[in-house]
């Protein structure tokens, strides 16, 4: 039996405000417990929330950035359950009409095909404190610096279809917060924070299989091993002809499994009711056309501009364009070297490869953009082989400084100037013809168009014998003659 | 000394016949001796209200223009946050709470140099109309003290009824400032909603409680508002208009004024005694100019089931965060979590909070939410659409504040439904969100009741005017509990 996976995200993300959602208080994260929490984040009896205006224009700018229809009437409502981080004992939240409505994102998969996810809504809510559990004998600590930083719960429509489907989804979203400056989008310190709702069904089938969600998954490696784990569940309890009980469940990393969460963290009716402190939150064109405007380039839009400006392919230019920094970084180089096609090249290639495996954020990458567009220039300028150009962006990662004109200064110490003096190397290419004299009369009996092929061992034992500095332009015309 | 109306306070300390020290220090003294009759106050602010009057002392000898009121004492109900004075909105959850700031209407009177002498007793959490449901102990009637002062601002109508203070802070959800009056032979004010500022009140249900004053005439009220009022960015449902100076409008004339009389306010359960005075009260304005007729508000039967729908809901989500964890009452020894909540909670609230945060739990809960709340708030839509209907044709609206003189204590205290009565009057301007007054229209059996007033919104100064004249043609709002109803 063949099984279809119907995934759908929850993702909250914290909004970038220096005050809280209804209070004055400070959103930084780090602070000693409760110093960061007023009389209203405390729950004090009488006080009153004031909705934070940076909130609403962040949440209106994922909107735009999402195509969604933007609310232009949009109401706060208090979602009721007693825990001891919850200090009003509700939520503000929105229920029935969210700042954000439908709206749409295209991700990029492995295979380079592209696929749309529909977001349902987003909608702007306060955020709970912390229970601390350790560190007190026979009590809870609660610590509300975060109660009341505001968060954008963004909701996808349940068409994700499988791990790879929804890393990729949270991916665009990680991207898309910090394209537009609203988050940090640091899932580390919970400024991104994913639930995840499963459900398998016979592939085919129209009707939804009973779902579980799987609660706070905070990374994307913890999604993709939460979400196959949970399929696998699913798939071993259907195949043996049980059902699914719709519940919540937790991801435990260590043990790499799923398990349901004690009933009593499950709370059944929130009570929602329209927030009587707070007036509905009325937007007009006029503000959207204010934000529309100042909105920055964003990725889909700068995807385009790489195609047709840089005449990237496009699933090059979409690597570029996913991530605000590399893309800038991209820019930078070509801006400094001209070379749109070899910045492309060397940013998606011996870059990120070196970010992925010492797993570094491109604003961290120990080589600079002004350095990687020297180091261009001096591989256009046939200073350097492609051989030593790779051995000298190793050097200056390891160097680590940032300086420019280091990359000169590198390619003397280390001798990496590429040889183009033609004497020197036509004694390399004589002295190479004379060691190989079978390969020599292989090659002349060979067919001419067997020969091309064969030409690169001779070009390669002259680069070995240059240690990779020869001018491969001129070796190649050296040996053409000679043999 | 104690017989003097705010104004009248103000007056002479202006022409320097007393010190605010002084006229302090003799009522502190006087709450002490005579307040045991009453328990009209829960905390007394002592030494803090004597350093206030000499600082406004100081303030009248140095400066020129004083605000008017700099010096006069004044009482809040216990429903204020009041920084460093124990602030317990007449429950044992907030028995020592003492809260880090102070409402905005408070700190506005503060600035006017208004001397706090100490908060008044309430029913607990605002939640009841006899001022039984305290906490601290039953407010006892000045005119009768085996009858209640009414509630839930009994407190502050008992303590200006009986001169213990000039005026008195009061909170109107369903008619916690007028009903009180009423009972009591006092004047108060329960202004539109969002006229006064919320922040550091304690809430009971955001959407229909307002703040406003009580005292023994609508000039005083007039005064009082216009420290009281103003836009509150710490309030976002705080109205942003200009307040107005109510006092200068007080001696208009109301010739030709439209009043209306809601044919339904004089149905059944209306006291004879009370629909007397209350026509003797409309031919006294016809007297005095004001065209009279017969309006109908025809969904006004629907608003005490609205209301009890509609704020026991919101209460119920309010009083969440006594939870035992920051502030308020824990109960002893939890064995855990829900121990705490449950105990915390059952030994910290008393019984008619409980029930209606019930009630308000029950009407929010899945499956019923939209017979109960979402019903109840079109109902309060077509309530308000009544009135705003009538105000194309009428100026105000005249009748009774509530349905009988006062009761004696502990009548009405196992019949919740019977004490809901009580604000059938009152209930309608706080669904519809507009101002209203109550002010006394004459004796029945020696027990005063009062006259209602009802006014398009943030009309205050026309209904201020409106009971001035009629206080300048009656005597009803001087006459003394403590001589025996006389003058």
């Amino acid at each position: 039996m063949s099984w279809e996976t119907v995934i759908g995200l929850e993702v909250h993300v914290q909004l970038a405000t220096q005050s809280k959602i209804f209070s004055g208080a400070s959103t930084q994260f780090g602070a000693e417990p409760n110093t960061q929490a007023c009389a209203i984040d405390l729950a004090m009896p009488g006080t009153l929330p004031v909705f934070n205006e940076a909130a609403l224009r962040m949440a209106v700018m994922f909107g735009l950035a999402v195509d969604a229809e933007i609310g232009m009437e949009s109401v706060f409502d208090r979602k009721n359950y007693f825990y001891p981080d919850l200090p009003k004992g509700y939520q503000i939240s929105q229920m029935d009409y969210p700042i954000v409505g439908r709206g749409s994102v295209e991700i990029a998969l492995a295979d380079r095909t592209t696929k749309t996810i529909g977001i349902t809504r987003a909608h702007l809510e306060e955020d709970a404190g912390k229970s601390l559990h350790e560190d007190f004998h026979g009590f809870s600590g609660i610590d509300l610096n975060r109660a009341g930083t505001p968060l954008l719960e963004i909701v996808s429509e349940p068409e994700i279809r499988s791990a790879e489907e929804a890393v990729a989804y949270l991916k665009y979203l990680h991207a898309l917060v910090r394209y537009l400056d609203i988050s940090d989008g640091d899932m580390s310190q919970g400024s991104m924070r994913c639930d995840v709702n499963i459900s398998l069904r016979q592939t085919g089938a129209s009707e939804f299989g009973t779902r579980t969600e799987i609660k706070n998954v905070n990374s994307f490696r913890f999604v993709e091993k939460a979400i196959e784990v949970e399929v696998e569940r699913q798939r071993d309890i259907l195949e043996d002809g049980g059902i699914i009980v719709q519940e919540t469940r937790l991801y435990d990393a260590d043990k790499n499994e799923t398990r349901p969460m004690r009933s009593k963290e499950v709370a059944n009716d929130y009570r929602y009711f329209p927030e009587p402190d707070l007036l509905p939150i009325r937007i007009d064109e006029a503000y959207l056309t204010a934000i529309r405007d100042q909105l920055p380039e964003l990725p889909k839009e700068k995807l385009q501009r790489f195609i047709e400006q840089y005449a990237l392919g496009d699933y090059d230019a979409r690597l570029l364009a996913a991530e605000r920094e590399t893309a800038a970084y991209f820019e930078q180089v070509v801006a400094d070297c001209g070379d749109a096609k070899a910045s492309a090249n060397w940013v998606i290639g011996e870059l990120s490869a070196r970010l992925n495996r010492e797993d570094l954020e491109i604003a961290n990458s120990r080589v600079s953009a002004a350095q990687l567009a020297r180091l261009l220039q001096r591989l256009a300028d046939q200073t350097l082989s492609s051989k030593t150009a790779k051995t000298l962006f190793d050097v200056l990662w390891e160097n680590g400084g940032q300086d420019v004109e280091l990359v000169d200064q590198l390619i003397d110490e280390h001798g990496f100037k590429q040889v183009s003096d033609s004497g020197a190397i036509e004694a390399m290419v004589d002295t190479v013809i004379a060691d190989n004299p079978q390969q020599v009369e292989n090659y002349r009996s060979a067919p001419p168009e067997k020969r091309k092929k064969m030409l690169g061992f001779f070009v390669g034992q002259v680069m070995k014998a240059s240690q990779g500095k020869a001018n491969p332009g001129q070796v190649n015309q050296l040996l053409n003659e000679k043999l | 000394m104690h017989n003097l109306s705010v104004s009248a306070i103000s007056r002479a300390l202006a022409a320097g016949d007393f010190s605010s020290v002084e006229i302090t220090q003799y009522l502190l003294d006087r709450i002490r001796e005579e307040d045991t009759a009453y328990n009209s106050f829960i905390s007394l602010a002592g030494d803090s209200a004597l350093e206030q009057a000499a600082e406004a002392d100081l303030r009248r000898s140095k400066q020129s223009d004083v605000p008017a009121l700099c010096g006069v004492p004044f009482a809040h109900k216990d429903i204020f946050c009041t920084e460093n004075l124990r602030t317990t909105c007449g429950s044992r959850m907030l028995e020592n709470f003492v809260p880090p700031y102070s409402a905005t209407m408070v700190e506005q009177m503060r600035a006017a140099g208004m001397v706090l002498l100490g908060k008044t007793n309430m029913d607990e959490f605002a939640m009841g109309a006899s001022n039984e449901t305290s906490y601290f102990g039953a407010v006892r009637n000045p005119w009768d003290t085996a009858c209640v002062p009414g509630g839930s601002s009994g407190g502050s109508a008992a303590a200006v009824a009986a001169r213990l203070v000039p005026g008195a802070s009061g909170t109107d959800t369903g008619g916690s400032i007028r009903q009180p009056a009423s009972l009591c032979g006092v004047s108060g004010l329960k202004p539109t909603y969002g006229r006064v500022s919320r922040y550091g009140m304690i809430a009971f249900a955001s959407s229909l409680d307002q703040a406003g004053p009580m005292a023994r005439s609508a000039e005083d009220l007039a005064r009082l508002l216009e420290l009281m009022a103003g836009f509150d960015p710490k309030d976002s449902t705080s109205i942003d208009a200009p307040v107005p100076d109510y006092a200068a409008s007080l001696n208009d004339s109301i010739a030709g004024i439209r009043l209306g009389v809601p044919k339904e306010y004089f149905a059944d359960g209306l006291h004879a005694g009370t629909a007397a005075c209350v026509e003797e009260a409309i031919k006294t304005f016809e007297s005095l100019g004001a065209k009279v007729s017969e309006v109908s508000l025809q969904h006004s039967r629907l608003a005490v089931p609205v209301y009890y729908v509609v704020a026991p809901a919101e209460a119920s989500t309010n009083l969440s965060r006594y939870d035992g964890v920051r502030y308020g009452y824990r109960c002893a020894d939890p064995k855990d979590l829900h121990d705490m909540y449950t105990r915390s909670r059952s030994e910290g609230f008393g019984e008619e909070v409980k029930r209606r945060i019930l009630v308000g739990t029950y009407a929010l809960s899945a499956g019923y939410y939209d017979a109960y709340y979402r019903k109840a708030q079109k109902v309060r839509r077509l309530i308000k659409q009544d009135f705003v209907e009538n105000f194309a044709n009428v100026d105000a609206i005249i009748g009774p504040t509530n349905p009988s003189p006062t009761f004696p204590l502990g009548e009405k205290t196992d019949d919740p439904v019977a004490m809901y009565m009580e604000d059938i009057y009152t209930i309608p301007a706080n669904l519809a969100g507009l101002p209203a007054l109550s002010v006394p229209a004459g004796l029945v059996d020696g027990k005063p009741v009062g006259v209602q007033l009802i006014g398009n919104y943030l009309e205050e100064a026309r209904l201020l005017n409106l009971a001035h004249q009629f206080q300048l043609a009656t005597d009803w709002h001087q006459l003394n509990p403590l001589t025996g109803g006389e003058q």
